[in-house]
């Protein structure tokens, strides 16, 4: 196993020189101006663009800003955002929301998602299993931000439960409406997953096995197929931070949520190149490291791929 | 003991059905292949023929918005902002004064066109470097790989975010599409890969490298095409994940321009009004689900067709 890990983290090493290269070339290295996209219309004295290039280390060769720019990264400095504030301290206020908003979301899409999958798989083809195919196919067609404005119009304007806007400091039970937003469309593909692993476990030989030798339904259902059913599941949950990520730069924007994703969002409607790159940069870092993770619990659940040369 | 019990085996007579019989096969019928058998499967399932009509009817509407909708889409007047529905413009006008029905009609080409460009871009590439990396191996495999990794490391629609918003080119269609591509081949590459090296030692394979045949010859003529399955498959599905990336770049401003009809653009504008005029986010909204919704299923359609054991669990 110490083994495995050493290797994944080898591994790792290129992957991230090499996205965080390539972040910070689509951004510096593409023709036109940085400095001048981050003023827009109003072009500054050329002595404060001299400045904000010197601080920028436009001034020097693309690999040496690239690696002045990681050795930042490295010392936990990601640069200054467009208002001047130091992104590691906006950061420092963001994460802990996107964290606690991540988390709900997660436990909602595990929780409705392998349990509503479990009971689909168990009893295929019957009422029950059609009409969450039907409600997972809906929530998988329709993007992750009309869902936000669909809830947002069903709970707190019509019904009037819950708030539009999360207050700055985002409290749990404000972020339960967002985490479903969030969760809808992974809700919807775990279900799809365990339900059809569920299915195809049934019917294996295991599964005859125990139920033969006299187990109860309820320990075969608990400790041989769901068990043997989750670990696809674990391998969606890394492919699907990317789209976690993507969806809490939506679901923040439409709650108006301080966290990462909602610096993202106000980033881009600012066209606020630099604060973005950071941010970016931010994510694809906990992105790479939360997909080490998935695939240490994945070498912990399946020994199969830990010996696997 | 063992000597009183009679044993009874039934014995088949070999004269009741020749061996030959039995291995015969019909050679002058055609001969049965992977996509005709799928095509058969799907041919029997109705939920095929719900997809195909109305992907049909998408196109259709895509390529001639003219016959669905008299009205002009960009000829609005303020006058009639967020007016309710009247005759001939059954949907109402939205903040702007423009018909939403025509909108949401002329808005479907750029969904259509950007998910089919990127979706054919994304397969091209990818399946272009998985198959040579697959079939070659070695340190072209290494470096493609590695390169994929890298590529994998960033969500596809956040670095499309970025080069989006910091592009100095003009936004269109094909920019758009280009730049998904970019970061959606590697998800191609990989499964192409895959198939390549499970197909690069089978029987036949080997059989055409016996006879002579060059290594190129044989990656085009037997190889790839007996790789291609999975290829579709994923090809299908992410034309409908490349919709909604669409869509969710021109909802937060960084996809197409203003100036060419998007449903996620018309959806971003219809948000300011969700309490007092919810239709106009409606609309859009339940046509781009079902477009997506329509290329979703067919994915998942071919998928069983394709995956015998699939066909056999239903």
């Amino acid at each position: 196993m110490l083994w495995y890990i050493g290797r994944r983290l080898l591994q790792l090493i290129p992957v991230f020189f090499g996205a965080t290269l390539l972040i910070y070339l689509m951004v510096f290295a593409i023709p036109g101006d940085p400095i001048a996209a981050l003023y827009g219309d109003h072009p500054p004295a050329p002595a404060v663009i001299e400045e904000v290039r010197r601080q920028f280390n436009l001034d020097k060769p693309i690999m040496i800003q690239y690696l002045l720019w990681v050795m930042g990264i490295f010392q936990g400095d990601f640069g200054v955002t467009f208002s001047g504030l130091p992104v590691i301290d906006v950061l420092a206020s963001a994460f802990p929301i996107t964290a606690r908003l991540a988390i709900l979301a997660l436990i909602i899409e595990a929780l409705f998602g392998i349990t509503l999958g479990l009971v689909s798989g168990l009893r295929k083809g019957g009422v029950f299993d059609t009409v969450s195919l039907v409600i997972s196919l809906l929530l998988i067609s329709v993007p992750t931000f009309v869902i936000g404005f669909l809830l947002q119009y069903l709970f707190p304007i019509t019904l009037k439960i819950g708030r539009t806007t999360v207050s700055r400091d985002a409290p749990w039970d404000e972020l339960i409406l967002p985490a479903i937003v969030l969760a809808s469309v992974s809700i919807a593909n775990i279900l799809r997953l365990t339900r059809a692993s569920v299915a195809e476990n049934m019917g294996a030989d295991f599964v005859r096995t125990a139920s033969a030798k006299g187990l109860k339904r309820g320990r075969v259902i608990r400790v041989h197929i769901l068990r043997n059913s989750l670990i696809p599941v674990v391998t969606y949950l890394g492919t699907d931070l990317g789209s976690l990520m993507v969806g809490a730069i939506v679901t923040e924007g439409i709650f108006n949520i301080q966290g990462v994703g909602g610096q993202v969002y106000l980033a881009v409607q600012k066209g606020d190149g630099p604060t973005l790159v950071a941010f970016v940069a931010v994510m694809v870092i906990i992105f790479m490291l939360a997909n080490l993770l998935v695939d240490l619990l994945y070498a912990v659940l399946d020994p199969r791929i830990r010996y696997a040369k | 003991m063992q000597s009183n019990r009679r044993i009874e085996r039934y014995v088949a007579p070999l004269d009741e059905t020749p061996i030959a019989a039995v291995d015969a096969v019909d050679t002058s019928k055609k001969a049965s292949s992977v996509w005709g058998d799928a095509w058969k499967d799907m041919r029997g399932r109705w939920l095929t023929w719900v997809c195909l009509v109305l992907i049909l009817l998408i196109a259709a509407v895509a390529i001639f918005p003219e016959l669905f909708a008299k009205a002009d889409p960009t000829s609005c007047d303020t006058l009639n902002s967020v007016a309710p529905a009247i005759a001939g413009h059954p949907f109402g006008f939205d903040v702007q004064g423009c018909d939403v029905y025509a909108r949401v009609i002329y808005g479907a080409r750029a969904s259509v066109i950007v998910g089919l460009l990127a979706t054919i871009l994304a397969t091209l590439l990818g399946g272009v470097i998985g198959a040579i990396a697959g079939y070659y191996g070695g340190w072209l495999d290494s470096v493609v790989s590695r390169l994929g990794d890298i590529f994998f490391a960033i969500p596809t629609v956040l670095g499309a975010i970025v080069v989006m918003q910091m592009m100095p080119w003009d936004k269109n269609a094909m920019s758009l599409a280009i730049v998904l591509a970019i970061f959606g081949w590697p998800q191609v590459a990989r499964i192409m890969r895959g198939a390549v090296l499970s197909t690069k030692h089978a029987d036949f394979v080997t059989a055409s490298i016996a006879l002579g045949v060059s290594r190129s010859k044989i990656l085009l003529k037997h190889v790839v095409p007996n790789a291609l399955a999975p290829v579709i498959v994923i090809a299908t599905v992410s034309l409908g994940t490349y919709i909604v990336a669409e869509a969710t770049l021109s909802f937060l401003g960084v996809g197409l321009p203003p100036s060419m009809i998007s449903w996620g653009h018309d959806i971003s504008v219809a948000q300011d009004e969700i309490r007092t005029t919810p239709t106009l986010l409606i609309y859009p909204a339940t046509a781009l689900a079902l477009t997506v919704m329509a290329f979703l299923l067919l994915g998942d359609i071919v998928r069983d067709a394709l995956d015998p054991k699939a066909r056999a669990r239903r």
